[in-house]
């Protein structure tokens, strides 16, 4: 597989009255053709701005793309002036957004804010754009298409806008789509529809996809390769595989371990973990998990642990990433943890809560 | 004490009619669509909840699932009687809601207090976390003088777990996760029995998440509380449940204990969201059989026939266009609202 897309030492910052936020401080990471990406990580950590980067639509002022590259098909695309970005942006490479309630333009209807992309990467004209449009929206899903392209946003569910961007960001065949948080305002039920769609699309068009979330659940089935990001930085890269049942961050365990698991028996208490996200203005020297970390020793303290490389391709940002791996992941390793197999919990002796 | 345990035994076994805190009878809440603008009149109706019953036990949590739509939020709000239902009768501790004049009602609510969905719009950003926490202390004449009015915003911060000296601050100056614990903290203030906890952790970060998880698990055993536990996340709601309610389109469609409705589902739409909920491990997910469901809630404006549930029913019939189906206790304590699901009977 030849790789799309290859970012090198990336760093976006915003320079804002309080100071520097370094919102994404060094980051690198390469998309392979055809391969979905997760970017995992919590509010704040930096990942829909490493996406906006890709894009080159991170506002500036405040923020502005201090170093790095980005190679996309070979051609560093940090170089290239804003009129040639703005022919890749939307041909050949696009976006999904997380809130198809606000992204999309409430005055247009569907088949004009369709068209415009059409008309203006594809040269099509208005006839043939129009065409495409309802042929784009067939194929995401949306009955009776031919009348619902006349509509407008507010008559479709969010769901279905959820389809109209998808459809959007497919529309003139791209190698890469960033789908940032595209399932989070959704229901369970529509959210595996939508996320079935992309892969299902992704597959027939061989398109690469990345697709951000904070919750590490979404991606399991369907991302090839993982970076956890946390502060800026990514502290855990991998396999899908390798990371889920053998991580070697402190953060990832932590994000595993906090949720619960339907599959599997009921714990007694989650395991959180404690604390806040650190201020991007002024992070702590030294690893900037330490402080919400179980397992930081003095050396945490002092020197920023770099990624490590720990198997073929599953690198780890953590000095302690040795002692790290599936036993780590045990979720019942305290004894109490354990809840009694019987109904409800009721019989079990060793909850804590139900201590008298 | 052990409030849990007592609970859950009676979850067991016979439910005598005292334990019941809250109990939900026949609720319809219709929501009018108007026409016109200065003569406006009714044109049609929105069935948001439509003949919803369930009972919650003292102690006890009940969770209540079901997409967005589905009238859960308007259930709860139903039940604390910040909406008239048109429809039904509300019982908390014995006494009778939705008959009772405003000036009842203002006292019950010392009883019956909300956790809502989303910390950033549901704190006045003009207020200070104290004058939040602190304002029912006042309106319900709790506290006598400034000192103790004090004294206990400072011990509610301690209760969920902040500095008493965040009392000055705003609601801009703390994270998502400690606005959500100021919202405890004011349901928490005028020592409430009952708390309708309508989706409190949905906007929060996975790790946030499990904090006021477990935030709302101390409170209860601490304070006697007894939650309606409003979300979507069925993994969440399966942590913190006692016992589970699934809503669809204003019906609740099956209730049963946390560990049976999630081992043996029996409505086909609890099985369909359960099979969607992701498994955070990629050997485990790609095994799991996921039951996609077709096309979206119908609108509660025009419900279809006999089982709302019906047009996207994987397993429907063509009696399932005809009967609109009733809660039965199909098995024992495991409600169901399927006419083919076993030990239903006749329809």
């Amino acid at each position: 597989m030849a790789t799309l897309l290859e970012v090198k030492d990336l760093r976006t910052h915003f320079f804002t009255f309080e100071g520097v936020v370094k919102a994404v401080d060094g980051v690198s990471y390469e998309v392979e053709e055809g391969e979905t990406l997760g970017l995992v990580g919590e509010s704040g950590c930096g990942k829909s701005v490493s996406a906006l980067s890709l894009m080159r639509l991170i506002p500036d002022p405040p923020g502005k793309i201090v170093s790095g590259e980005m190679l996309f098909e070979g051609e560093d695309i940090l170089k290239i002036d804003m009129d040639d970005m703005r022919r890749i942006r939307g041909a050949k490479m696009s976006m999904v957004f997380q809130e198809p309630m606000t992204s999309l333009n409430p005055v247009l209807t569907l088949e004009r804010q369709l068209s415009e992309t059409l008309q203006l990467h594809r040269g099509m004209s208005r006839e043939e754009a129009r065409n495409e449009s309802v042929d784009l929206l067939a194929r995401v899903g949306i009955p009776d298409a031919e009348r619902r392209v006349k509509q407008y946003p507010h008559q479709f569910s969010g769901g279905m806008r959820q389809r109209v961007m998808i459809a959007m960001a497919l529309s003139c065949n791209p190698r890469l789509i960033i789908a940032d948080e595209p399932t989070t305002a959704l229901d369970v039920t529509i959210q595996a529809q939508i996320l079935e769609l992309m892969k299902s699309l992704t597959n027939e068009f061989g398109v690469s996809l990345i697709v951000i979330t904070h919750n590490l659940g979404v991606v399991a089935r369907y991302a090839d390769r993982m970076n956890i990001m946390y502060a800026g930085k990514i502290i855990e890269r991998g396999t899908a595989r390798e990371v889920y049942s053998n991580p070697r961050h402190p953060y990832t365990v932590g994000l595993l371990k906090s949720v619960p698991r339907l599959d599997l028996p009921r714990r007694a208490k989650l395991d959180p973990i404690e604390g806040q996200p650190p201020d991007l203005i002024n992070l702590p020297q030294g690893c900037s998990f330490r402080d919400r970390c179980r397992w930081a020793v003095d050396k945490c303290a002092t020197e920023e642990p770099p990624l490590m490389l720990m198997n073929e391709g599953h690198w780890s940002a953590c000095w302690r990433s040795d002692e790290l791996g599936p036993s780590a992941l045990d979720f019942y390793a305290d004894a109490e943890m354990l809840e009694g197999a019987t109904n409800g919990g009721s019989a079990a002796d060793s909850e804590p809560e139900e201590e008298n | 004490m052990t409030t849990m345990t007592e609970a859950d035994q009676r979850g067991n076994g016979a439910s005598p009619e005292n334990d019941i805190l809250v109990e939900v009878k026949n609720l319809q809440m219709y929501f009018p669509v108007t026409a016109g603008i200065i003569f406006q009149r009714a044109v049609a109706q929105i069935k948001a909840v439509d003949d919803v019953s369930f009972f919650v036990k003292k102690g006890e949590t009940l969770g209540l699932v079901g997409e967005s739509g589905c009238g859960k939020t308007t259930t709860g709000r139903c039940i604390l009687q910040l909406y008239k239902p048109t429809g039904g009768q509300v019982v908390f501790d014995g006494q009778e809601l939705t008959s009772m004049s405003t000036r009842q009602m203002r006292v019950m609510r010392r009883r019956m207090q909300v956790i809502f969905q989303d910390p950033y719009s549901s704190l006045n950003p003009r207020m200070t976390a104290g004058n939040i926490i602190g304002e029912p202390l006042i309106v319900h004449g709790l506290v006598n003088n400034k000192e103790e009015y004090r004294e206990r915003v400072a011990e509610l911060l301690q209760n969920v777990g902040l500095n008493p000296y965040m009392a000055d601050r705003f609601p801009h100056e703390f994270s998502g996760g400690q606005r959500q614990r100021i919202g405890v903290a004011r349901a928490l203030s005028v020592d409430p029995s009952f708390i309708v906890c309508d989706e409190p952790v949905s906007a929060l970060d996975v790790s946030i998440q499990a904090q006021i998880v477990n935030l709302l698990e101390d409170l209860q055993e601490q304070f006697d509380l007894t939650y309606l536990f409003i979300a979507h996340d069925l993994s969440v709601v399966r942590h913190i449940s006692n016992r589970v309610a699934v809503m669809y389109l204003g019906h609740i469609v099956e209730i049963a204990d946390r560990n049976e409705i999630y081992a043996n589902p029996l409505h086909p739409y609890t099985r369909a969201l359960l099979s969607a909920v992701p498994i955070p491990d990629p050997v485990i997910d790609a095994q799991r059989e996921r039951i996609l469901l077709s096309g979206e809630v119908p609108s509660p404006l025009n419900p279809p026939s006999g089982c709302v549930f019906h047009p996207r029913c994987p397993i429907a019939i063509d009696s399932c266009q005809q009967v609109i189906p009733e809660l039965r206790e199909v098995e024992p304590d495991h409600w169901a609202a399927c006419i083919q699901s076993p030990g239903y009977g006749s329809y």
